[in-house]
């Protein structure tokens, strides 16, 4: 390994990151196009920056927590450290009953029905049976109950299983197998390969000789490659069965920095500093390492990874949120009628007060038995008040309870078609959808912020090397072959036969050029090219054995995905790394082993954004081999020397134009006097004490010069399939989408623009600082930017150019460093401001609780819906504090599933997913919202009209059993099949037309307006229905259950007919459930009045009997709908919305483009995947 | 879906294992269904539909209502303000009333469906003689010692004027059978079941008293009563009357005035009515259905006029918000 060169403790501060922002104008041609040259500010054996700017410091006792190392007993005695159990379960059975009860009374729904079925206990007051008030209420309880206590058990099972694997733990000299959740921080745990990690612990030895761990921490943060961890020299040798080992441990108190950690360890009286790469994390996993040896520093929930893990808040959609607010309005409303009537009637009984005694219908004495006091007569004040609490009995449905559990069953039935969509069924990992929240589901159509992370979100996490241009020739043109095909390159070692573990495509071109055409100086060009790319890296070459015991596989592991490209890139072309230690590398060169002396390397900083290695060849030359972004090569090329350099560019824009990652790649030659000159001052640098960093940088920009460009590689990050159609899609929607990486801001920016998310015009503000201050600064500037920026291009609109193709537009880029600034200080503000005025954001080098701190950052301060998409652990945290989270299952990983509210294959399930059932789920909900207002309150006005009519005492016309009906049987069917199934447009539509989302975003479908509206439009209804019926009747020799009979019929019409009017999708379930609710209606009543004890036995068959009858209810229910029915219409034709007119076009075809993008949707939704 | 018949051969192996969901219209929700616009065409016909259909029939109901002969003479000031008196009142008939005539009494400020009124009874004890002690429900008119039936406040206030008509001084007799109807009669009020302990209580005599030899099924008066009315201004079948009446006819009617509605200033009337198949005589519903048909109409005429001087092409995308204010959708 590259030890030699290892830089101390402290070397890396607050000087490795540009600070200062650079604010690139529209029309510059992209100037950052630089690749990830892995971030290993790595440091064998010292801490390292990490990489928030915390300098290191020592370790204050106070803030530190004390682990004596293979001493559990020492370490525990004095504070409690958290065991190693973790309980991600919310209730145990003691607790179940109570706190399952608290959590559903949270529903102020609830909490109304408990105080009704209490009321309605009091013998006063008792209008209901007092079992069957109580009914409705255990019955949502209890199946919540259950429905929770099945959620809890799965997490419990879950907790067992984690907590009971096994550990083998250092107990008396031994080894021995331990339950995890008996680990106790102090003590010395043995992992070995492909095991994960049962607590964080600082890594003390490896079975490498050199002290290196692989991890894989893809639990953690989401990122497939392997990560390199050390164990400290001092350690190291230690043989821990054998010796006693015994040292302090003095480390930060447990915090969520996954990317951070500070230490102190002190060993046989030696003390040195621990940083991030010797710790080694919770829920990570070990790899190509077979064991490795370390001591539990945290443990349980105080690990890193649990820390992160916030405890899921339950999620509420925002529809239903908007709707407890109209309850209010409702509850204000049923106050009033409650109001009115107890004030009525305590005017009625002060004018009749000497009349009650006498008054054959009220009779205020009992003689029953007896007795001689008041029958159910308490005084004129109580009678007020039992009147009002009796009116809350009756008039309860105001506040519609059955539509709780209408949304309920509304929601499962959406979820069932979202589950069942092939659309969104990924092929690549067989998965469906999920739906693992059930309460949020329109929440989907109403997005405004989507937050995607990028690794395994937009790009699967694959990069691949695609083309290079070699000396100003560009081998993209011809075509790129799989060298799989010919069993691909493979060399000869030892009688076995060695391969690369991946196949690149290659160029047969640039194949036969290397093949045939030696001595000439592009040949030359071409090996020294190649020669780079597998040698300048970091990259780790393991062999690994193939199901083919002669056939061994070189995989090659690194931090950086693109030099892993570059190194199967290189093998594919003949040259093969084999094998790497700190002092040489060992490459096959077309089948000639060659040894080269790793002299020296500089790593990889974002100043100079290039790395280099100083190699001895084994012709004894020296070379240094450089490899960076274009930008910073082109200033440091021998101008003399290079005479591709035009042509270079011009291949590189064109790469870059194609999404593709670009890196150039240069060389020198060095003399001899030149090598020593620079070996002395690299000596001097790396042993500095002070200030190391900055001298080595600047020992690099010495020999970093006069370069010889060879030429430059193209290394596509395979981004999923359909993401920048996606993306694309998104954003017509008007949906902002932003990305928030743990990538390098390079990286980000070429993501940012294969995925079509940056367009070259965009002009791009780039904010990375590394002081509060200067992000002030920057904010402000790029803010005075964006004002410029908007009022130039508000001018050129006017001017009729359309700004389409993304003039006027900017991005942000803004990495973790500044938002340590700026998130949770008074700079949110700022950033906000900026943020928001911005097309796309993107945010790189973010740490998991930061990626929630900025959608946190926005939901505070808009109240626009946000949609946070991951797949990995780090993403956990903004998942959950996303309005809507949504995980990509089907990778490795499951915490951004289990965290998730939903759960698809593929990023672009994304589309279908908002534009589609999101639209049809939002709108479908917000109908479905109002339409049970309005039923219910309907219904309570007709009860409150009559009411009036009945000395204010609350008798209702239409019986008891119609009444618990109504909601039950009579039109509760139709408002949940039009719920689950309506479609006000096709999916082609919709898809073709991403605007038509934006409905959503608006609140169409449901909003205060509406409110009002439909509850103007209740109160006409139920007067319609009521007094159409009251005012031929008055005076005649009507009974109350006929009466009752025809408001009910009438009733029912009226709120299945205001349905029907609105139904979009007349399918044959809507057909049955509108018209057989109606029926069912008529069978009830018809029912009800054939019972004799009851008292309205027979009076439907009576009243049916009678001209008025009919005349009654087809008027009233006419009448009733007139005015909604001419308003619709005007409004439908004058004032159109885009989805009416959508509809109308998908009706009569009248757009050419609706019948075609049926053919093209499906080409691009559902494509031929292997 | 497309996607489903992609690969026939390669979905046998894998069926088991895949986990793609089974394409059916009904899940993919593309069941078949008709989607309803509303066109000019269709709104016009709707209306004027609406209009054609109301008229004639607000025109038929309000000449129905026409034909009715109503004569309502209001008796309680004139025979009142005590009770148990008989007094005599004479009514014109102004147009010829053919038989069946319906005797009416009406009640108003009576409110027959006030809640401590109508919840007041038992319908058990009303049908079968076995439930004939129950008295549940029937406060303040019950009592345990000494059950009443039919207990409870309707029953008690039971109405008992009494009407006799002559014309010419010639009595006319009024046919009081079958005027209760006759599913009270079969099913809920017991042939078997006789009145007990009615009007006895303490409590002070309510109304009329019932004839202890006859079972309730034949208590027609009752079973008329204890149709509890809808509204507090009510009239109740009091009988037929099964002659005509011819103009001019001065009908007397000896009322013996026993129903005290002077304490509580209700009044009471006599009503004698033909009927039709509209039921009574009623111009509202007529009026009613007129005014919808002719705003149905005047609606569509507007629509008509509307649609022609300010079409909107229906589907047309140059009304799509988005191509209305390009630039302002992103």
């Amino acid at each position: 390994m590259d030890g030699s060169n290892s830089v101390g403790p402290n070397a890396v501060n607050s000087s490795s990151l540009r600070s200062g922002s650079s604010i690139r104008s529209s029309n510059s041609i992209r100037e950052v196009n630089f690749v990830d040259l892995g971030s290993r500010a790595r440091s064998r054996g010292g801490a390292d920056s990490d990489g928030f700017g915390m300098s290191q410091r020592e370790i204050n006792d106070d803030d530190a927590r004390l682990v004596y190392i293979n001493d559990p007993i020492r370490t525990n005695e004095k504070f409690e450290f958290a065991g190693n159990s973790i309980r991600t379960a919310k209730y145990s059975v003691l607790t179940f009953l109570p706190r399952n009860l608290f959590e559903q009374f949270h529903r102020v729904a609830y909490i109304y029905f408990l105080v009704i079925a209490i009321l309605n206990q009091l013998p006063q007051l008792a209008v209901f049976g007092r079992t069957a008030s109580l009914l409705p209420l255990t019955f949502v309880l209890l199946v919540s109950a259950v429905k929770d206590a099945y959620e809890d058990y799965r997490r419990h099972r879950s907790d067992k299983i984690e907590n009971n694997k096994l550990a083998s733990v250092l107990v008396n000299g031994q080894f021995q197998h331990k339950k995890s959740k008996d680990i106790r921080v102090g003590e010395i745990i043995k992992v070995f390969a492909n095991e994960t990690l049962p607590c964080d612990m600082v890594v003390l030895s490896t079975s490498d000789p050199t002290g290196v761990a692989y991890i894989l921490t893809i639990n953690l943060d989401g990122e497939s490659n392997l990560k390199t961890r050390y164990a400290k020299q001092e350690t190291l040798a230690k043989n821990l069965e054998n010796d006693k080992i015994s040292g302090l441990i003095k480390c930060e108190k447990p915090n969520r920095n996954i990317y951070g950690f500070q230490a102190n360890m002190e060993i046989d009286g030696k003390r040195m500093s621990l940083g991030p790469s010797n710790i080694v994390l919770r829920g990570c996993m070990l790899k190509n390492t077979a064991w490795a040896v370390g001591v539990a520093v945290y443990a349980g929930r105080e690990t890193k990874v649990m820390l992160n893990s916030s405890g899921a808040p339950s999620k509420r959609s925002r529809l239903e949120t908007h709707m407890n607010k109209e309850i209010i309005f409702l509850s204000i409303f049923l106050g009033s009628l409650c109001t009115i009537i107890s004030i009525c009637a305590a005017v009625w009984l002060r004018r009749h007060r000497d009349e009650l005694d006498f008054m054959p219908f009220y009779r205020r004495k009992d003689f029953s038995d007896g007795k001689n006091d008041n029958y159910k007569y308490y005084g004129w004040g109580m009678e007020i008040v039992f009147t009002f609490l009796m009116c809350i009995i009756v008039y309860q449905i105001m506040i519609p309870i059955s539509l709780y559990i209408s949304m309920e069953l509304v929601r499962i039935g959406q979820a069932y078609f979202m589950i069942r969509d092939n659309q969104l069924y990924d092929e690549s990992s067989n998965s469906r959808f999920q739906c693992r929240a059930l309460n949020i589901n329109e929440d989907l159509g109403q997005i405004k912020y989507v937050f995607s992370d990028k690794t395994g979100t937009l790009t699967e996490n694959k990069m691949e090397f695609q083309c290079a241009t070699i000396a100003g020739v560009d081998y993209s043109g011809s075509k790129a072959s799989l060298q799989g095909e010919q069993s691909g390159y493979s060399v000869l070692v030892d009688g076995k036969v060695l391969k690369p573990k991946m196949n690149v495509k290659v160029d047969p071109e640039l194949l036969r050029l290397l093949k045939n055409g030696k001595g000439t100086s592009e040949s030359n060009s071409i090996h020294n090219f190649f020669l780079a790319l597998a040698a300048c890296n970091t990259i780790v070459p393991i062999v690994v054995a193939s199901a083919d015991a002669d056939v061994k596989l070189i995989d090659y592991q690194g931090e950086s995905p693109d030099e892993q490209a570059l190194v199967y890139a290189a093998a594919a072309y003949g040259y093969m790394l084999i094998e790497r230690t700190s002092g040489h590398i060992v490459i096959d060169i077309q089948g000639d082993r060659q040894r080269f002396n790793v002299l020296g390397m500089h790593e990889f900083d974002s100043d100079r954004k290039r790395m280099s290695v100083i190699l001895g060849c084994p012709d004894r030359t020296m070379k240094v081999f450089v490899k960076g972004a274009d930008t910073s090569m082109f200033n440091v090329l021998d101008r003399s020397l290079n005479l591709h350099t035009t042509e270079t560019k011009a291949h590189l824009h064109a790469f870059s134009s194609m999404g593709l990652r670009t890196l150039v790649v240069g060389m020198r030659e060095l003399n001899a006097s030149e090598f020593e000159q620079w070996q002395s001052s690299y000596e001097t640098a790396s042993t500095a004490v002070m200030g190391r960093a900055a001298l080595l940088r600047k020992v690099a920009t010495n020999v970093e010069n006069n370069l010889i460009i060879l030429g430059a590689s193209g290394i596509e990050d395979k981004l999923q399939l359909g993401v920048p159609e996606a993306i694309e899609s998104l954003r017509t929607a008007d949906i902002k989408v932003w990305v928030l990486t743990g990538d390098k801001q390079e990286t980000a920016i070429s993501i940012g623009y294969s995925c079509k998310l940056l367009t070259r015009r965009m002009t791009q503000i780039v904010i990375n600082n590394r002081s509060k201050e200067s992000c002030k600064k920057s904010l402000d500037d790029a803010l005075t930017l964006l004002k410029k920026l908007s009022s130039v291009s508000g001018a050129a609109e006017n001017a009729g150019r359309s700004s389409e193709d993304g003039l006027g537009t900017t991005g942000l880029i803004i990495d973790g460093t500044s938002l340590v600034y700026i998130l949770d200080t008074e700079l949110e503000d700022q950033l906000f401001q900026v943020a928001s005025r911005c097309t796309v954001v993107l945010c790189c080098r973010v740490a998991p609780l930061q990626k929630a701190g900025i959608v946190a950052l926005i939901k505070k301060r808009t109240s626009d819906m946000t949609l946070a998409i991951g797949d990995g652990a780090n993403d956990v945290s903004m998942i959950q504090m996303a309005d809507v989270g949504i995980g990509i299952s089907g990778q490795e990983g499951r915490q951004a599933v289990m965290a998730s509210d939903f759960a698809m294959g593929q990023f672009r399930f994304l589309v279908p997913l908002l534009l589609v059932h999101g639209h049809w789920n939002y709108q479908r909900m917000g109908y479905m919202i109002l339409y049970n207002f309005y039923r219910n309150a309907v219904f309570v006005f007709v009860l409150f009209w009559y009411g009036l009519f009945t000395g204010f005492t609350l008798t209702t016309a239409i019986n008891e059993w119609s009444s618990v009906l109504y909601s039950i049987i009579y039109s509760s069917l139709p408002t949940i099949i039009v719920g689950i199934l309506d479609k006000d447009l096709s999916r082609m539509t919709l898809l073709k037309h991403p605007q038509l989302y934006g409905a959503g975003q608006r609140n169409e479908s449901y909003n205060t307006k509406l409110f009002w509206v439909t509850m103007i439009d209740t109160l006409w209804q139920s007067m319609a229905i009521f007094f159409t019926a009251l005012i031929p009747y008055w005076g005649t020799d009507v009974d109350i259950a006929s009466m009752g009979d025809l408001w009910t019929l009438a009733v029912v019409i009226l709120v299945n007919a205001h349905l029907a009017m609105d139904v979009y999708r007349w399918t044959w379930l809507a057909h049955a459930s509108i018209w057989g609710s109606i029926i069912a209606t008529w069978i009830c009543v018809m029912v009800i009045d054939a019972v004799p004890i009851l008292v309205g036995y027979w009076a439907f068959f009576h009243v049916a009997g009678t001209g008025l009858f009919w005349l009654c209810m087809l008027g009233s229910v006419v009448a009733g709908l007139l005015p909604r029915f001419v308003v619709k219409i005007l409004i439908e034709y004058y004032r159109p919305s885009d989805i009416q007119i959508a509809r109308e076009a998908e009706k009569f075809g009248t757009l050419r483009e609706f019948e075609s993008a049926e053919v093209e949707m499906n080409s691009v939704s559902d494509p031929a995947r292997g | 879906m497309p996607a489903s018949e992609g690969s026939p051969d390669s979905s046998s192996s894998s069926r088991k294992s895949s986990k793609k969901p089974k394409y059916s219209r009904f899940s993919q929700q593309e069941l078949p269904a008709y989607k309803p616009i509303l066109t000019p065409q269709w709104v016009i016909t709707v209306f004027v539909f609406i209009g054609i259909v109301f008229i004639p029939v607000g025109l038929a109901s309000l000449s129905a209502a026409n034909q009715v002969e109503e004569i309502s003479e209001r008796y309680d000031d004139k025979c009142g303000p005590q009770t148990n008196n008989t007094c005599e009142r004479k009514i014109t008939v102004k147009k010829k009333m053919k038989n069946p005539i319906y005797v009416y009494y009406q009640l108003d400020k009576f409110y027959q469906n006030h809640r401590r009124y109508v919840k007041s009874r038992n319908d058990l004890q009303l049908r079968q003689t076995s439930r004939g002690r129950e008295q549940a429900g029937c406060d303040p008119i019950s009592n345990t010692a000494n059950p009443i039936v039919p207990c409870g406040l309707i029953a008690w206030s039971l109405f008992n004027d009494t009407y006799k008509f002559s014309v010419k001084d010639k009595d006319i007799n009024v046919d009081k059978k079958d005027i209760a109807w006759k599913s009270d009669k079969d099913y809920k009020f017991g042939s078997q079941v006789y009145p007990k302990n009615f009007q006895k209580g303490e409590g002070g005599i309510g109304g009329g008293k019932l004839n202890e030899s006859l079972p309730l099924s034949e208590q027609e008066d009752l079973i008329v009563w204890m149709r509890t009315a809808a509204l507090p201004t009510f009239r109740k079948l009091y009988g037929k009357i099964t002659v005509d009446l011819e103009v001019n006819d001065v009908v007397t009617v000896k009322i013996q005035n026993n129903y005290n509605t002077y304490k509580y200033g209700g009044q009471k009337l006599l009503v004698l009515s033909t009927t039709s198949w509209m039921g009574g005589k009623n111009h509202f519903l007529g009026r009613a259905y007129l005014t919808l048909g002719a705003i149905s109409l005047f609606i569509a005429g507007c629509f008509i006029v509307l649609y022609i001087i300010k079409p909107r092409p229906l589907g047309d995308p140059a009304y799509l918000s988005w191509n209305r204010y390009p630039g302002g959708g992103i």
